[in-house]
């Protein structure tokens, strides 16, 4: 039984995804670009992929050049709230730009979580760029193994 | 906290020139490119790319950045929600002046490439004096 979720159940939720991101292809196919920037301003960032396996929930967000020190994880009850400032130092002796695509600003996500959470058994690791929170199932709705005695 | 808050964006696809062999997609990183009176300096975001796995070509005034992602999960885990796409990463560009390519620089963090291309030196302006006989 999945445990996850932003909303009630995370299952059709995660349905819809696949079935968006099929079309999106589909989209992608029939006309040559994605339909992507219809969708630019929705959702918050950073955007969050989220997977499990037998342990742990693993909350990933893609946040190149974000400093440690500039993020901010706070787990209050059942919300994940992430929060932090993406810098970009302006450049001494800058002669001119060419083109400036990255942005900078703040950000602030929260993520609800079923239940409540032991904040204890959180970790955060940021590798490359990349952002994994890690979060500890508490052992109730962990999948057990049930072996069958022979009689 | 600056009063600019971050939107998120969707990573946009490289144009296919030739296909991979290996399947997935190739995203165009988010640069800022500028200049200085030494060198033409870029900056390129490849989240998930660790620095062993960035390739830099530079070829007569064709700069090519790529970069591989490093498995973007475990093997064991299992997707639940993915918001974001993940994949590698090249982008060309043609430079517009010559650049040496012996003393370029590169450099590795946090997701950013920081390429520093040094532009060549000018030949240096020389007066020549007319002797009188």
């Amino acid at each position: 039984m999945p445990w996850y979720t932003f909303e009630p159940s995370w299952e059709p939720l995660r349905e819809l995804d696949q079935l968006r991101r099929e079309m999106d292809r589909l989209w992608e196919q029939a006309f040559g670009f994605g339909p992507e920037r219809w969708r630019r301003r929705a959702g918050v960032f950073p955007l969050l992929n989220i997977s499990e396996d037998k342990d742990h929930v693993y909350v990933r967000a893609e946040l190149a050049g974000v400093q440690p020190e500039d993020i901010d994880i706070t787990l209050e009850d059942n919300r994940l709230i992430l929060r932090g400032e993406r810098k970009i130092p302006t450049e001494e002796k800058v002669v001119g730009y060419h083109r400036r695509e990255r942005e900078a600003g703040s950000f602030r996500r929260v993520v609800r979580l079923p239940e409540r959470l032991d904040p204890a058994r959180v970790e955060a690791v940021f590798k490359n760029g990349i952002l994994t929170i890690m979060l500890a199932k508490p052992e109730e709705i962990k999948p057990k193994q049930i072996t069958v005695k022979s009689a | 906290m600056t009063e600019k808050e971050l939107q998120p964006k969707a990573k946009e696809t490289a144009p296919v020139k030739s296909e991979t062999t290996k399947p997935g997609r190739v995203f165009l990183p988010a640069v800022d490119i500028y200049e200085t009176e030494e060198a033409i300096v870029v900056l390129a975001d490849m989240p998930g790319v660790p620095p062993e796995k960035v390739t830099i070509d530079v070829k007569d005034s064709q700069l090519t950045i790529s970069g591989e992602i490093a498995p973007p999960w475990g093997a064991q885990e299992q997707l639940l929600v993915q918001e974001y796409d993940v994949g590698n990463f090249f982008r060309e560009f043609t430079l517009g002046q010559l650049v040496d390519q012996n003393r370029i620089e590169a450099a590795m963090k946090d997701g950013v490439l920081r390429l520093t291309l040094p532009k060549v030196e000018k030949a240096k302006p020389r007066k020549i004096e007319i002797k009188t006989a």
